[in-house]
């Protein structure tokens, strides 16, 4: 009874200091997860709700305006039932009553505080900095300043030609201003860029009307009559006119009232991995305000990074850590694509691979060191940004590619959107992503009306680039231009899915390490969030498990995309495909007979030859399938698996003239020992019986081409979306070395490669060195692989026909027909 | 499979399909109607059993099919997620596919004789064949 008369425990108080995108984005993670934990109060300097302070800069272009910039209504803060105190900048925290106060004397008590103050701008410190007429460039107001003395004034001169100062000295261009950057270092944005693509900006800046006072230093600021600014005067002596002084000589972190309060700042407020202040296990910063290891981060993709981890240890999960963020900087002045990552400038016992076609306005620079991509700055053209920041995250050898790598992904028979590289020249009917028919005017609309910041979320709202991937290129740009950039966080590891913050890798490590035979162990092991995971971490744990642990661990069909459950391939409208498997592409009168009277007999609609040497019969009924594999009466073709597919051959040297190995032979002899092999993704093979390469093993995961002295082979080439030629392994004399190779190599693949990478993606990870240290290097290694794919596939079921030994459930082919006695006029 | 129809206070006519058992653990059975497309019948981690009609939101796709989670299961066609509880598709798709009423009674799994009969009759089947763009 006497609880019943308790009051309802009242909840905690949150407040945010700092109505900006990094806090704001924390409270969006919180509420996204733990929507009723607390009361939350919201605290901004600045008279507007949460808006993208990135596109200031279009704003002040005259491309975009306030109302479209805003991020957060003042709806979604009393949806949320959040207390916004606008124009009230905090003055004060009293760490003791943990309460804070506001200029104004407001004050709001906390359990919890969350600071994202931001940065302020450098001021330089020279005489006249305060006049009016001298501003910053940091907010609405800095902004509203300049739109305003666009319209009355003449002269503006921008100090500092980094990205902030030639964003607002291209924008007060085109407002009709003469503009005057004033630049300390020889070149323009030195910390992104080399010399060369300086330049090449400076000059299209310099065609667009701006001028440039490079490598000089200001000195003062002198007034006129009035006391507004009238002109600027360098070290040298000279003075140039100036209505308008911008300074955009760098940001600091904003610290000032977290140091006042006692927190340790730093190069900023000072964070752990939880992004707690070190001194005050109560208050947590995050943002531009925020030293992470060292780091103050002012780019958004780690700000939206942290405000995750941060949400969840507001949410009381504790779980989730930031580590940092690799980060790239793509540039955004209007009509010109920059892009720059890493160690861009060179140094000692770096190489440089150089593009330099100053007239076409393209240059590009690829910094290596010691076989690896470190840096890289694009100008001009940037679509292969993205592969490049991919590649130096890695780290991965890059000797195998080195001669595509200036080229770029897009190079290697990109397919789906016939070679265009820039978004800016496409029109808003054309299409972006040609798998899921999405045009460039859709995604800009998403971005827009539903408020995208990352890869991720266009490709979720508008499935654009989220089949193929190829035109990923393209979509970033459209969110550079769009959303004023891709915000996606580059975390160092890729989660496997939304069920988990582990990688491919760290489960399979896992499952290795322990011993786990189960999926329930992993997602035990590991904090899964799901309690039984989905439809991207179920299958490739299951094939983790099995191929790690063969003959031990268990299959779980439910684990299993439906094709491998019900060992078919499933077709748009609910039917099946059914391919038999005709080793080495060969096949009988019987066996043709046979599948004409399955068509016959079961009325299947659509018979076809498959590029895999087969046959292929389409819109099988599911009822229907064990009774057309027995009519059949031929192996499983596992068309439908992540396993051995084919093995593609020639007629070699049985028939042809030119043969000059018996390629078919070599076909099925590989087909027989390989088949019923699940894999991480499909594999497909190929035997040709001489150079001239009639069976098309060159982009094959494993290609076997005849010579007149013995095999060659070649791994890792694929025909798909990205068209990869297969690289050259090693040359072997014997039928039995082309099974030990090839096997081994598979193998490999199988224990290393992660789930749904193929083998060309596999390689492209790993290295082509790696896979020739396994395998032609260490010869004991190679037999071992080839032995434990060999123990792996011993009594490897035929899934159409041991049915309880490849655990086929035959519940699932028909229906459950209930006696229902409809009982008229009941 | 002999079917019991029971009348109860609500004058829900249960009709009893199948066991619990039938349905396998994080799987899924159809169960064919009269007239309409299949109801597909999940089977969560534990006893629990949800019915939705057998037709992605989407693209019509089998959910039958699909890999079933705790709380959603994947169509095999696109992969969207479908709650098991009411057939809505998960943000940011949008869509909802029927539900079944369903009940466990000592192990068996019934379904409403009146639903199986009317309900979503008129929702189509996908179909396949040749390419018809626009």
């Amino acid at each position: 009874m006497l609880q019943a008369l308790r009051p309802p425990q009242p909840r905690q108080r949150l407040v945010l200091v700092g109505n900006g995108m990094a806090g704001v984005r924390t409270l969006e993670e919180l509420l996204k997860i733990a929507p009723e934990l607390y009361d939350i109060t919201v605290f901004g300097a600045e008279p507007h709700p949460n808006y993208n302070r990135i596109l200031l800069s279009p704003v002040l272009a005259g491309e975009q305006t306030l109302d479209e910039i805003v991020l957060n209504p003042l709806a979604w803060y009393a949806e949320h039932g959040i207390t916004l105190h606008t124009g009230k900048a905090i003055t004060r925290i009293d760490r003791v009553k943990r309460v804070v106060e506001a200029a104004d004397g407001t004050t709001a008590p906390y359990d919890r505080l969350l600071l994202a103050t931001g940065s302020l701008p450098f001021i330089l410190p020279i005489p006249g900095k305060d006049l009016p007429g001298v501003i910053g460039y940091r907010d609405i107001a800095d902004t509203q300043a300049m739109i305003d003395a666009a319209a009355q004034y003449r002269h503006a001169v921008v100090i500092g030609g980094g990205l902030l100062g030639l964003e607002a000295a291209n924008g007060l261009a085109k407002r009709g201003m003469q503009v005057t950057v004033v630049h300390l270092m020889p070149w323009l944005m030195e910390r992104q860029l080399d010399e060369t693509a300086g330049r090449l900006l400076q000059q299209s800046l310099a065609q667009r009307g701006i001028r440039f006072e490079m490598g000089v230093q200001t000195e003062a600021l002198i007034p006129d009559a009035a006391g507004r600014v009238m002109a600027v005067r360098f070290k040298d002596g000279r003075e140039i006119p100036a209505d308008l002084v911008v300074m955009a000589a760098g940001i600091r972190p904003h610290t000032a009232l977290a140091a006042s309060a006692g927190l340790l700042c730093e190069r900023g407020v000072v964070v752990t991995d939880t992004l707690q202040t070190v001194t005050d296990p109560r208050i947590y910063a995050v943002g531009e305000c925020a030293a992470h290891r060292g780091i103050a981060y002012g780019l958004v993709a780690p700000l939206f990074e942290q405000a995750k981890v941060c949400a969840t240890h507001l949410a009381q999960f504790g779980i989730g850590r930031y580590t940092g963020s690799a980060v790239s900087t793509k540039l955004k002045v209007t009509g010109i694509d920059l892009f720059s990552a890493g160690h861009f400038m060179g140094g000692e016992g770096t190489e440089q691979i150089v593009l330099s076609d100053p007239v076409g306005g393209v240059y590009k620079k690829l910094v290596l060191k010691d076989d690896k991509l470190v840096g890289a700055v694009l100008y001009g053209d940037t679509v292969d940004g993205s592969w490049y920041f991919k590649l130096l995250r890695q780290g991965r050898p890059v000797a195998d590619i080195r001669d595509k790598l200036m080229f770029g992904e897009s190079s290697l028979g990109d397919t789906g959107h016939a070679g265009v590289n820039k978004a800016a020249a496409l029109a808003d009917s054309d299409e972006v992503c040609g798998c899921n028919g999405v045009t460039k005017g859709a995604i800009c609309k998403a971005i827009k009306a539903q408020g995208l910041f990352t890869l991720d979320d266009v490709r979720k709202h508008t499935k654009a680039s989220a089949s193929c991937g190829s035109c990923t290129g393209l979509v970033e740009q459209l969110l550079m231009t769009v959303a004023g950039g891709d915000y996606s966080a580059a975390p160092k590891t890729k989660a496997m899915c939304g069920c988990t913050d582990h990688g491919h890798q760290a489960v399979r490590d896992a499952i290795q390490a322990n011993h786990w035979l189960t999926i329930d162990q992993v997602y035990r092991g590991m904090d899964w969030r799901t309690p039984n995971g989905c439809a991207s971490c179920r299958p490739a744990i299951n094939y983790y498990l099995l191929s790690t642990w063969p003959k031990e661990a268990k299959d779980d069909p439910q684990s299993r995309f439906i094709n491998e459950r019900s060992h078919a391939n499933i077709q748009k409208d609910g039917t099946y495909s059914v391919i038999p498997r005709m080793w080495g592409g060969e096949t009988t009168a019987s066996e043709l007979r046979r599948i004409a009277d399955v068509v016959d007999k079961y009325r299947i609609p659509t018979v076809k030859v498959t590029g895999g040497q087969r046959i292929d019969m389409l819109g099988v009924k599911k009822e229907d399938l064990p009774a057309v594999w027995k009519d059949l009466a031929m192996p499983s073709g596992h068309a439908y698996a992540k396993a051995l597919r084919t093995v593609k051959t020639c007629v070699g040297s049985e028939w042809c003239r030119f043969g000059t190995q018996d390629s078919t032979q070599m076909g099925k002899d590989l087909e027989r020992a390989l088949w019923r092999m699940y894999a991480p993704h499909k594999v497909k093979l190929a035997v040709s019986g001489c150079p001239r390469n009639c069976a098309e093993s060159g982009i094959k995961d494993v290609g076997v081409i005849g010579v007149d002295s013995g095999w060659e082979l070649y791994v890792g080439g694929n025909g798909g979306i990205k068209t990869e030629v297969a690289q050259f392994l090693c040359k072997v004399k014997t039928p039995d070395e082309v099974l030990e190779y090839s096997g081994a190599f598979l193998q490999l693949y199988r224990l290393e490669g992660w789930y749904l990478e193929r083998t060309c993606h596999y390689i492209a990870r790993v290295g082509l060195d790696h896979v020739k240290k396994k395998i032609l290097d260490d010869a004991d290694g190679r037999r071992a692989l080839w032995e434990q794919l060999q123990f792996a596939l011993d009594g490897e079921p035929d899934p159409w026909f041991e049915f309880e030994k490849a655990q086929v459930d035959l519940r699932q082919f028909a229906p459950i027909q209930p006696a229902i006695t409809v009982e008229q006029g009941a | 499979m002999n079917a019991v129809v029971t009348t109860e206070v609500t004058e829900t006519r249960w009709v009893e399909v199948c066991a619990v058992a039938d349905i396998p653990e994080l799987g899924a059975r159809r169960v064919a109607r009269p007239a309409g497309l299949p109801v597909a019948l999940f089977r969560t981690a534990g006893e629990q059993v949800h019915a939705l009609l057998d037709r992605c939101p989407h693209k019509g796709g089998p959910l039958s099919q699909g890999i079933v989670g705790a709380e959603h299961v994947f169509c095999p066609l696109h992969n969207w997620a479908i709650a098991l509880a009411d057939g809505q598709a998960r943000a940011p798709d949008v869509g909802c596919t029927p539900a079944f009423r369903c009940r466990v009674q000592a192990g068996r799994v019934l379904l409403d004789a009146d639903e199986l009969a009317t309900h979503a009759l008129d929702l189509p089947a996908p179909t396949a064949g040749p390419c018809r763009h626009g």
